[in-house]
C-alpha cells in the first residue's frame, strides 16, 4: 500500500504499488485476501477505482460490522503488503472501442467501477456521450463528489439522495424507480450500453426497469455487490 | 443474504479454470437458456460456491475447494462456449 | 504459506473462556450467519408435510399434525464447517426419535431431503437417542425462513451442514449415500471434534 485518499467519512481509496502490474480494463476488480497469524483467512472483492494506466487503487467502504473493510480502511499502513488476485472480469468492462452512448447507474459503492470507466473515457479523449445516475443515502455519502461535479459537459451526472437532502436540494430524493429512469436514461432507440452496479436489490430493480423501457437485455450489464460483512 | 452474480466468482473461476470465465456462455442443461457466466445467480456463503441459471434457478455449477483441491461440477451446463 | 497481513485478526473473539466447548479450528460468533446454496424456499404451511420414507411406505404429517406432536426445548452449541461456532443456542422441536418411532421405521442410514433439493446423509444412530430434532423455533420465535423455517433438521453434534434447512423428510437407506455437499468432498460423517470437514479427514 502506498497512500490513501479519504473520499467520505466512511470511504477510503487505497493505492497500491503492484510489481509487474500488466494493466487492467475499466470495470475490472481485484480479489483481496487477508491472512492472520494463525492462518485464518478472509477474502473480499473490490472494484478497481483507477482508469487503465493510472496507479492501481480500490475504493473501500467501511462496513460497521465488517471484517475486512475495517482492516483496509483503518489498520493498513503505507508500506504494508497485501495479497491481491486479478485484475478479474471481462464482462463488466468498457472501453471507448465499445462505443456508446453510455448509461451508468450506480447504487452506493457501485459507483466505483463506473468511475473507472469515466476516467478511462476522459483520459482517452473519447467523446462517447455518457449519463451517470448515482443513488446515495445523503450528499455526504457521495463518493468522488468533486470529481463528478467537475465532470465535462458531455458527462451528465444525476444524483438521487434517498435518505436525506441538504437544504435547498432540488434534485431527486427517492429510490430509483421507473419514472426516474424514464427521465434520466437514454431513450431505448439510442441503443445505449447500460452498466448497473450496486447492491443486488438495486441492480435488479434498475435492470428490470431498463428492460421495461425497451433496453435489450444484452445491452444491460450488471454487477451485484453484497454486504457480506465486508 | 442476497445472491450475487458470476462477477463475484470471477477470481475463483480464474484460479480454478486458469482463464477469464465471466464472459463464457453457459447453456443451462435444465431449461436451455444461454447466458454469460457473469449473469448466473451466485451463492457464496455456503460450504461451497453454487451458481444457478438466472432463468430457471437450476444449479449450473458448483465449486468446492478443500485442502488445495478444487472440485468443480459443471453437469448443470449443457454447453460452455467462449463469447 | 500465505503472506501474513500485518495486524489482521478477523472477526473472532478470544476463546479462553470457552475452551472445551469449541472444537478445533472454530471461532465463536455472536452472529448467526446465513449460508445458503439457493433461494429461500417459501412453502405455505397448508402445503407443508414432513415424511419418513421407507421404500414404498411413507408416513407423513401435515403442519398441524406435526405441531401436535410432543416437543422439546433444547440449548445446544452449533458448529459450522466454515469455522464459526455459536454457543447456547435455544431451539424447540420434535425429536427425530418421535418421528421414526411413529413410522415404525428402521434402517442404518437416513438421507434428509428438503425444499430446494438439498440433501444430507446421516447414520440413523446419529439422529436417534435424543441427538436430533426437527426444529421449528429458534430463540423463542418461529424459525425464520432464512434460517430454515418453517422447520429444519437439528443435529448439533455434527457440523451444521448436516442440520438441513427446509427439511421435508428423512428417507431410510441401507447404505450411507452422500448428500449434496458430501458428493463434493465434504466428510460423510462430519464430527467437529475430530475436525472431519472433508472426506479423508
Amino acid at each position: 500500500m502506498t497512500e490513501v485518499v479519504d473520499e467520505t467519512p466512511r470511504v477510503r481509496t487505497i493505492f497500491f504499488d503492484v510489481p509487474e502490474w500488466d494493466g487492467h480494463r475499466a470495470g475490472q476488480h481485484l480479489d483481496v485476501r487477508l491472512t492472520a497469524e494463525d492462518g485464518y483467512q478472509a477474502e473480499r472483492e473490490y472494484s478497481i477505482a483507477s482508469a487503465p494506466g493510472e496507479p492501481v487503487s480500490i475504493t473501500v467502504e467501511r462496513l460497521e460490522d465488517g471484517e475486512v473493510s475495517p482492516y483496509l480502511t483503518e489498520e493498513l499502513r503505507a508500506g504494508d503488503g497485501i495479497e491481491l488476485r486479478g485484475p478479474v472480469g471481462g464482462y463488466f468492462v468498457w472501453g471507448p472501442e465499445d462505443g456508446g452512448p453510455l448509461l451508468l447507474v450506480a447504487g452506493g459503492s457501485g459507483v466505483v467501477p463506473l468511475r473507472s470507466m469515466l476516467r478511462h473515457r476522459q483520459q482517452t479523449g473519447s467523446d462517447v456521450p455518457v449519463r451517470l445516475l448515482y443513488s446515495s443515502r445523503t450528499l455526504d455519502d457521495v463518493i468522488y463528489r468533486e470529481e463528478l461535479d467537475g465532470a465535462a459537459d458531455d458527462v451528465a451526472v444525476t444524483f438521487t439522495l434517498t435518505r436525506g437532502q441538504p437544504p435547498g436540494w432540488t434534485g431527486y430524493s427517492r429510490r430509483v424507480d421507473a419514472e426516474l429512469l424514464a427521465d434520466v436514461a437514454w431513450p431505448a432507440a439510442d441503443d445505449a450500453h447500460a452498466f448497473v452496479c450496486g447492491p443486488t436489490s438495486f441492480v435488479e430493480a434498475v435492470a428490470g426497469g431498463l428492460v421495461e423501457l425497451g433496453y435489450p437485455p444484452r445491452r444491460v450489464k450488471t454487477e451485484r455487490f453484497g454486504a457480506t460483512g465486508g | 443474504m442476497e445472491a450475487l452474480d458470476g462477477n463475484a466468482i470471477g477470481g475463483l473461476m480464474l484460479e480454478v479454470f486458469g482463464a477469464e470465465m465471466t464472459t463464457v456462455i453457459g447453456t443451462c442443461d435444465h431449461c436451455g437458456a444461454a447466458a454469460q457466466l457473469a449473469e448466473a445467480v451466485v451463492y457464496l456463503q455456503a460450504p461451497g460456491t453454487v451458481a444457478r441459471c438466472r432463468s430457471c434457478g437450476s444449479i449450473v455449477m458448483v465449486i468446492v475447494r478443500a485442502r488445495g483441491v478444487s472440485c468443480v461440477d459443471l453437469r448443470g451446463l449443457a454447453r460452455l462456449e467462449p463469447h | 504459506m500465505s503472506f501474513i497481513s500485518r495486524g489482521f485478526k478477523g472477526r473472532r473473539r478470544d476463546q479462553e473462556g470457552d475452551s472445551g466447548r469449541v472444537p478445533p479450528g472454530q471461532y465463536v460468533t455472536d452472529d448467526f450467519p446465513v449460508l445458503s446454496a439457493g433461494p429461500t424456499p417459501h412453502t405455505p404451511l397448508e402445503q407443508w408435510t414432513f415424511s419418513i420414507v421407507d421404500g414404498e411406505d411413507r408416513t407423513s404429517w401435515t403442519w398441524d399434525e406435526f405441531r401436535a406432536l410432543p416437543t422439546e426445548e433444547v440449548t445446544v452449541d452449533i458448529h459450522c464447517v466454515t469455522r464459526w461456532s455459536k454457543l447456547d443456542t435455544i431451539w424447540e422441536g420434535v425429536s427425530v426419535d418421535t418421528l421414526l418411532e411413529a413410522a415404525g421405521a428402521d434402517a442404518p442410514y437416513v438421507l434428509a431431503f428438503c425444499d430446494g433439493g438439498y440433501t444430507t446423509n446421516l447414520p440413523t444412530e446419529d439422529v436417534t437417542g435424543g441427538k436430533a430434532w426437527v426444529a421449528f423455533a429458534y430463540d423463542g420465535e418461529p424459525l425464520d425462513p432464512e434460517h430454515g423455517g418453517p422447520a429444519r433438521l437439528l443435529v448439533p453434534h455434527l457440523y451444521f451442514w448436516k442440520s438441513a434447512k427446509w427439511v421435508r423428510g428423512l428417507a431410510l437407506r441401507e447404505e450411507d449415500e452422500p448428500g449434496f455437499w458430501e458428493t463434493y468432498g465434504y466428510h460423510l460423517y462430519g464430527d467437529p471434534w475430530r475436525e472431519q470437514r472433508y472426506s479423508g479427514d
